[in-house]
């Protein structure tokens, strides 16, 4: 389903080496080595401060890291891997705009074929078209967030807790979405720090904790046994320093 | 098409703009003048006149004497009409004018509150008037921005021995303003102060104040008319400039001039050679 | 408070006249610093919009000289245009010096810093908010600079506004280059000056009010545009 990369090979294998990330002295990201495997959804967890979003941002290129490197099947992360990939805020940066004119900004952005109804129809929101985009509820704009990061037809999509903030229905309506893309193909790299949702959406699971990789393990091992000390007293409940 | 409206539109004032602006070539001359002379509504009752015998239409820019003359060097005038004759022969001696023509005149007067503090009303010399506002300390508003009233006031201090600017800031104060904010200052702080006759009638803001000294023959004031020097600056309107020169020389020109009154009274008087 | 009534009433008696002198002057006024609006902004929404999303060394220092060239004195401006457009001057040929285009363009320079230095502080926020999200979007430079504008469009109208407000009620560039030439070059400014040296106070004052009386009827057509389609300004 991915639209430029006929001739390109397609970039959902993610390796990073010694990844690691500094600010004023303090280590967010402590020399990560991690593969994944194409498209598969992965689910990041840890608890608060563990580096999640800044991982997240490295895998974008969002950030430069201070040492080591990404690569998408063998291609280091620049703006050219970043424009076949998406994401998803925390919380949903719309413009002031109208709702459609959030997702035609995207679709003039690609020269996309997609038309702007179909995708509003597709996550229920056609009836809102011509509204402000930011007089919408919160899980209303993070739906929209979502449809206009999937409307660039991204090989890679990643969710930084897009759900932290919302209602059950909302929750509930962001992961079919997600999901749906996930079987059309897209590869999912998703952060979350609520268990429940980890559960019901990943296949593998990263576990990071104080900047470092704890593990990353087939999402049923995971929450049947972690292998780390650190996701075992997280998925207990326990509170984690 | 939002962002192509807009541009539109730019594009629109900025066409309508240009295309008004220039005003109709030669049938429009710059006349630099000064502010006695426009201020009075003079040129509002010759100028019409003028236009309709001629069709030349004549765009006036008011400033003092001082920067009349410095405008012209800078050839952004095609007329000159001013009030030193020193100056004004100057000009024409290097060669910015083409021939200076004695035109009109009138004279200077001292206005004052009418407390008159320092005692010089009737007084029939001018610098004994002077004398005394010196020696009494009595406030003085002085143009003190190099224009001709200006220059023929420094002129008159000097023949009277006085040096007034080492008092300035005190009892002699320069507004270095026109004839008009001068008048209003003057008015304000209940100071004397020099102003062309012309410019003194007109003025509407007079509060108590009078004529204390006049009638002196160092207060006559002389205006002259010089066209500007094409061979100095080439886009110079040589044809309608010099017409209204002749016209202004011209009996009928003279007649109008003295036809001119403000508030009753005549306040320019024709002497052209 | 005599000469403030008498004032007053003279405003209202000039307005409703229909004084053609009156109307042509006020035409004039508009005519000037409303062009010079739309050109200062045409040039300073665009410059502030790449000072808002670029970084570069030195930026600081042009910010600071930017916003220093706010306070631009309308006649220095006013000089400087002149020795331009002066037939001695380097753009003489042009014969542009006491037209209303000279005015414009003095007025253009005068407001341009305003335009843009205020401008750059507002879409400076406005891309703070959207910078992670177009940098993930991978939006083209050119496109980011439309969107800010785009999007900030009802603040920046305030922006407009206040570029015009100081266009329009400035007196001492107009003068200069315009020369306050009856019928051609005279704007209410000019005239109020012109008056007030004629010491007709009463009648300056009143076109001071006629001045703030235009001033409020463009404010309150830009706000009325504002409110009927600004809906989607909600932040």
């Amino acid at each position: 389903m991915s639209k430029k990369s006929s001739s390109l090979p397609p970039l959902s294998a993610l390796q990073t080496t010694s990844l690691s990330l500094e600010y004023d002295g303090v280590r967010y990201i402590d020399d990560i080595d991690l593969s994944l495997e194409p498209n598969r959804l992965s689910v990041i967890m840890g608890p608060n401060g563990a580096g999640k979003s800044l991982f997240l941002r490295l895998l974008h290129g969002l950030i430069i890291p201070s040492a080591g490197q990404v690569f998408w099947n063998g291609v280091p992360v620049d703006d050219a891997v970043r424009q076949r990939q998406a994401m998803v805020f925390q919380r949903p940066v719309l413009l002031r705009r109208s709702v459609a004119a959030n997702i035609d900004f995207v679709l003039n952005l690609n020269g996309n074929r997609h038309r702007c109804n179909d995708i509003l129809d597709n996550i229920g929101l056609l009836d809102f078209a011509n509204q402000p985009a930011r007089s919408l509820s919160v899980g209303e704009q993070q739906r929209l967030a979502l449809a206009r990061a999937l409307a660039t037809e991204p090989e890679v999509l990643f969710l930084d807790e897009p759900t932290a903030s919302l209602d059950p229905a909302s929750i509930l309506a962001i992961e079919e979405i997600v999901t749906q893309a996930h079987k059309n193909g897209t590869r999912i790299i998703f952060v979350t720090h609520d268990i429940g949702q980890a559960k019901r959406l990943a296949e593998e699971v990263i576990f990071l904790h104080q900047g470092h990789l704890a593990e990353h393990t087939p999402a049923q091992a995971f929450f049947n046994a972690p292998k780390s000390k650190a996701a075992e007293a997280y998925l207990d409940g326990r509170i984690l320093l | 098409m939002t962002r192509s409206i807009i541009g539109c539109s730019l594009m629109a004032a900025l066409v309508a703009t240009l295309s008004t602006a220039a005003p109709a070539a030669d049938m429009a001359i710059h006349l630099q003048s000064t502010t006695s002379t426009k201020n009075s509504g003079f040129y509002d009752y010759l100028l019409p006149r003028f236009k309709k015998e001629t069709g030349i239409t004549v765009h006036v820019i008011a400033v003092g004497t001082g920067q009349a003359i410095r405008n012209t060097r800078n050839c952004d005038g095609d007329v000159l009409l001013t009030h030193i004759k020193a100056d004004e022969e100057k000009f024409v001696a290097e060669g910015y004018g083409a021939k200076r023509y004695r035109l009109m005149y009138n004279d200077y007067v001292i206005v004052g509150p009418a407390s008159d503090p320092a005692k010089i009303s009737g007084l029939k010399a001018t610098s004994t008037a002077l004398k005394k506002i010196a020696t009494s300390k009595s406030l003085f508003a002085s143009r003190g921005d190099n224009s001709g009233t200006h220059k023929r006031e420094k002129l008159l201090w000097k023949t009277s021995g006085i040096s007034p600017t080492a008092a300035s800031g005190t009892w002699y104060r320069e507004t270095g303003a026109g004839m008009g904010t001068t008048l209003n200052i003057a008015v304000g702080m209940a100071s004397y102060t020099l102003t062309d006759r012309a410019s003194w009638v007109a003025f509407k803001n007079k509060y108590d104040f009078k004529i204390h000294v006049a009638g002196d023959k160092t207060l006559f004031n002389q205006y002259g008319v010089i066209l500007v020097n094409p061979q100095k600056c080439p886009k110079t309107k040589v044809r309608a400039g010099q017409k209204f020169i002749d016209w202004l020389l011209s009996s009928k020109g003279q007649t109008t001039i003295r036809n001119f009154r403000k508030n009753g009274q005549q306040l320019f008087f024709p002497n052209a050679e | 408070m005599q000469e403030f009534s008498d004032a007053l009433l003279l405003a209202f008696e000039l307005i409703f006249s229909g004084d053609k002198d009156l109307i042509e002057i006020i035409g004039l006024s508009l005519r000037v610093s409303l062009t010079a609006m739309v050109v200062a902004c045409a040039l300073g929404l665009p410059l502030g919009a790449i000072l808002a999303i670029s970084r570069f060394r030195g930026r600081r220092p042009v910010l600071v000289i930017l916003n220093a060239l706010m306070g631009l004195p309308p006649v220095v401006v006013g000089l400087l245009v002149y020795l331009h457009l002066s037939r001695a001057g380097p753009m003489g040929s042009f014969g542009l010096l006491y037209t209303p285009t000279a005015m414009i363009i003095a007025q253009v320079i005068l407001i341009l810093p305003i335009i843009a230095a205020l401008s750059r502080q507002i879409l400076e926020d406005l891309n703070a908010e959207y910078a992670e999200q177009f940098l993930s979007l991978s939006v083209p430079r050119r496109a980011v600079i439309s969107a800010l504008l785009w999007d900030g469009r009802y603040a920046l109208m305030t922006v407009a506004l206040a570029g015009f407000g100081r266009a329009i009620a400035e007196v001492g560039a107009v003068i200069i280059v315009g020369g306050n030439i009856d019928h051609l070059t005279r704007v209410m400014t000019s005239a109020i000056a012109l008056e007030t040296s004629k010491g007709d106070l009463p009648l300056a004052l009143a076109l001071g009010f006629v001045l703030l009386l235009i001033a409020f009827a463009v404010n309150a057509a830009v706000m009325s545009l504002r409110l009927t389609t600004g809906r989607y300004a909600n932040v």
